[in-house]
């Protein structure tokens, strides 16, 4: 049981940041229906920026780390944001009218390069950072194994829990989240009415950017360590993850990262690490089987 | 003007420098204790804004200077090409057979084309995938990996010759394509597109675990060389047999070996281009370019989606079983890092910028993707940087590929 719970936390932890990456594949995808694959090397990116931020502010402040925290996070946001944005302007934005498959290998090309760009402006050794955040405190336990919860993962899952609320206040309640909501439905009908379309999909890479820095941020603390690799797995993990919430679907790609998650933590808490990433895509496969628009997608209706 | 010019060449170095401000400027280098501390390299990035500064303004003011004119490259192009593709697929096959007989072909160049023509097959065997039927594959990997590792496995385990490894390495690549196909029969687009890449992914995790099988990371070593039809190319052939230089009478080169390597690679390739033609003439090709272009459209006229989905999964399976032995027995040693997902990208990307379909495209694109980065190894760091850059910048200049002209494979005649 103590074990069980121990596992659901680390996976809360992990799918929290999933989801966060998750969040930006499902709405480039709902508004201009490609994956943009150089999603993931976008969340590299952050956790690069966030640890060069946290190197930065280590001599200045050490002792007001929620200060440094906000510092970074905002630092991370704002630089990743304006890669989000330069991403949409060189690689998709001519490809906008393009064959899906065109825009789809300039995405990968832009994998390819982001990926390697920081391998050699930071070089391909891995990198550290000392914990920033130090402690946590034991939920339950019994028989000589407690239920350890650090303030980090609290953190973290605050964090998520936070920006989502926000993140949803924007999408439903300002004049951005109607623009986007209406350039999901129709494009051209958006134009018709008044809506800059151009700017909303610009928009909608930055707002995706940023967020995805917050999951960047999230790892660089969490793991401690990154490397100019990490965006590969965790885009094409996050990517499952909207996947299999239903893409296009805000709370589905949330409850996607979740399972995704708690699949890897519970299979390696379980069965076996090594082959977590085959349960991962497993399960996927098996949801894409039984219910192909995903958990919370709507069917899309095909018309001859 | 030159105000507007100005204020759109500094928006561009603004942007460029908070894109290279952190990531080039402040390096994170190791510290004397092991931990890490920051560097500065300001000068680059100073650099970086100057000549993205001059170039946006330099691109701007010529772009007003010039008269408005369309350059008709785009068009213009495919028109020239169609007279030229009658002689150029021709040429370009002589060119691939006398290449070894052509002074300059050392060592080097020979191996640059073996690996080329073995990524054309490559792209020819996920073309009938992709181009033709219409199904987005990014797993191509996992066959060739199959391929690769039932060619190893069968020749050291049972020590059976190159000629009987092949066709069975490409009949298990043909289950596996199978295998993926069931499952994913039913999913189109971008769900097929994670899915394949999850497979691919699944194959290369089993492989770098199932220690006991493959060797896990380390790979298989010591996978035996290719023989001239059991006539092997070694310099001092064991007792009791000859060797191919005996044989023959000639004087012992380890070239003889590569030689016959690359007529394999260009034999088994041009096999597979001859297969997926004369297929596409068949009703089963017919079937899968329909289903490519509309599914229920061939449901209605009665075409069986299942069998023409599966078949095309697996022959590109097959082929990439094919290309996957022969890469074995090129390098001698496999191991799991052969087969990530960037090969599948690699491969996709020549398919796309090929023009789909097209063959002389997919070998053009193998040529430029492949055998010109090869020529630059010395430049191995910025190699991959520029390739990405490459991808990206064909993509924007020519959304179709490079010959996205495809003969028709049908016409009606007279009118």
């Amino acid at each position: 049981m103590e074990y069980f719970v121990q596992q659901l936390v680390n996976g809360l932890t992990l799918g929290a940041i999933y989801g966060l990456i998750a969040i930006g594949y499902t709405m480039v995808y709902g508004i201009i229906g490609m994956i943009n694959f150089a999603h993931g090397e976008i969340y590299m990116i952050a956790a690069f920026v966030a640890l060069i931020g946290f190197l930065l502010l280590s001599p200045v402040g050490a002792g007001a780390v929620a200060l440094a925290l906000i510092l970074v996070l905002l630092g991370a946001m704002a630089i990743t944001a304006v890669y989000g944005w330069a991403l949409e302007r060189i690689a998709y934005r001519p490809l906008r009218t393009a064959p899906r498959l065109a825009a789809l290998i300039s995405a990968i090309g832009m994998s390819i390069l982001l990926q390697n760009y920081v391998q050699l402006a930071q070089g391909a050794r891995v990198k550290a950072l000392a914990p920033q955040i130090h402690g946590g405190f034991t939920l339950f336990g019994s028989g000589g194994f407690a239920v350890h919860v650090s303030y980090l993962q609290v953190v973290i899952i605050l964090l998520t829990f936070a920006l989502m609320i926000g993140f949803t206040l924007v999408i439903t309640r300002t004049s951005f989240g109607r623009a986007q909501r209406a350039c999901e439905q129709d494009r051209i009908m958006a134009a018709l009415v008044g809506i800059d379309v151009d700017r909303t999909i610009s928009m909608t890479f930055v707002v995706g950017a940023a967020i995805a820095a917050v999951a960047g941020l999230a790892v660089t603390l969490y793991y401690g360590v990154i490397d100019f690799f990490i965006g590969f797995l965790a885009g094409v993990k996050a990517f499952t993850a909207a996947v299999l919430g239903g893409i296009g679907s805000l709370p589905g790609a949330m409850l996607g990262g979740l399972l995704i998650g708690l699949i890897e933590a519970f299979w390696s808490g379980y069965a076996s690490v090594e082959y977590k990433d085959v349960a991962t895509f497993s399960i996927l496969i098996m949801v894409l089987i039984f219910r192909p628009t995903g958990l919370l997608g709507r069917p899309e209706v095909e018309k001859v | 003007m030159i105000g507007r010019i100005v204020k759109d060449a500094g928006i561009a170095a603004l942007i460029t420098f908070a894109l290279a401000g952190p990531i080039v400027g402040l390096p994170i280098l190791s510290g004397p204790q092991g931990n890490f501390v920051l560097g500065s390299r300001f000068g680059d990035v100073a650099i970086a804004v100057a000549v993205v500064f001059v170039g946006r303004a330099a691109y701007l003011a010529l772009r007003e200077a010039l008269p408005r004119r369309r350059i008709a490259i785009p068009l213009g192009w495919s028109a020239a090409a169609a007279p030229l593709g009658r002689w150029f697929a021709p040429a370009l096959i002589a060119f691939a057979v006398l290449l070894p007989l052509l002074p300059f072909a050392d060592r080097r160049v020979l191996d640059v084309a073996i690996l080329v023509v073995t990524y054309v097959m490559l792209g020819w065997g996920l073309n009938v995938v992709v181009g033709l039927a219409g199904l987005l594959d990014l797993g191509y990997v996992a066959f060739y990996a199959v391929g690769a590792y039932s060619y190893a496995l069968l020749a050291i385990s049972f020590g059976l010759s190159f000629w009987e490894c092949l066709p069975l390495a490409g009949l298990f690549a043909a289950f596996f394509g199978i295998a993926l196909g069931f499952p994913v029969l039913r999913l189109r687009g971008d769900y097929l597109a994670i899915v394949t890449l999850g497979f691919g992914e699944m194959v290369r995790i089993i492989l770098v675990n199932w220690t006991s099988l493959t060797g896990g990371p380390n790979g298989i070593t010591g996978v035996p060389r290719p023989s001239f039809f059991g006539i092997p190319f070694s310099a001092n052939p064991p007792e009791g047999t000859t060797s191919f230089h005996q044989l023959f009478g000639l004087e012992f080169s380890s070239l003889h070996r590569i030689v016959f390597l690359y007529y394999l690679v260009l034999a088994l390739a041009l096999v597979t281009n001859a297969v997926t033609l004369r297929i596409r003439k068949l009703p089963l090709g017919r079937a899968w370019e329909a289903l490519r272009e509309d599914e229920i459209a061939c449901r209605a006229l009665g075409v069986n989606p299942t069998a023409t989905k599966l078949s095309a999964f697996a022959i590109g399976a097959m082929f990439g079983g094919f290309a996957g032995s022969l890469f074995a027995t090129r390098q001698g040693f496999i191991s799991p890092e052969s087969f990530t997902f960037i090969e599948s990208a690699i491969i996709l990307a020549i398919v796309v910028l090929g023009g789909m379909g097209s063959q002389v495209g997919v070998a053009l694109a193998a040529i430029l993707l492949i055998g010109v980065p090869e020529w630059f190894r010395d430049l191995d760091q910025y190699r991959m940087l520029a390739f990405g850059a490459a991808m990206v910048a064909i993509m924007v200049w020519r959304p179709a590929g490079l010959l996205s002209r495809r003969a028709p494979t049908i016409r009606l005649k007279g009118g």
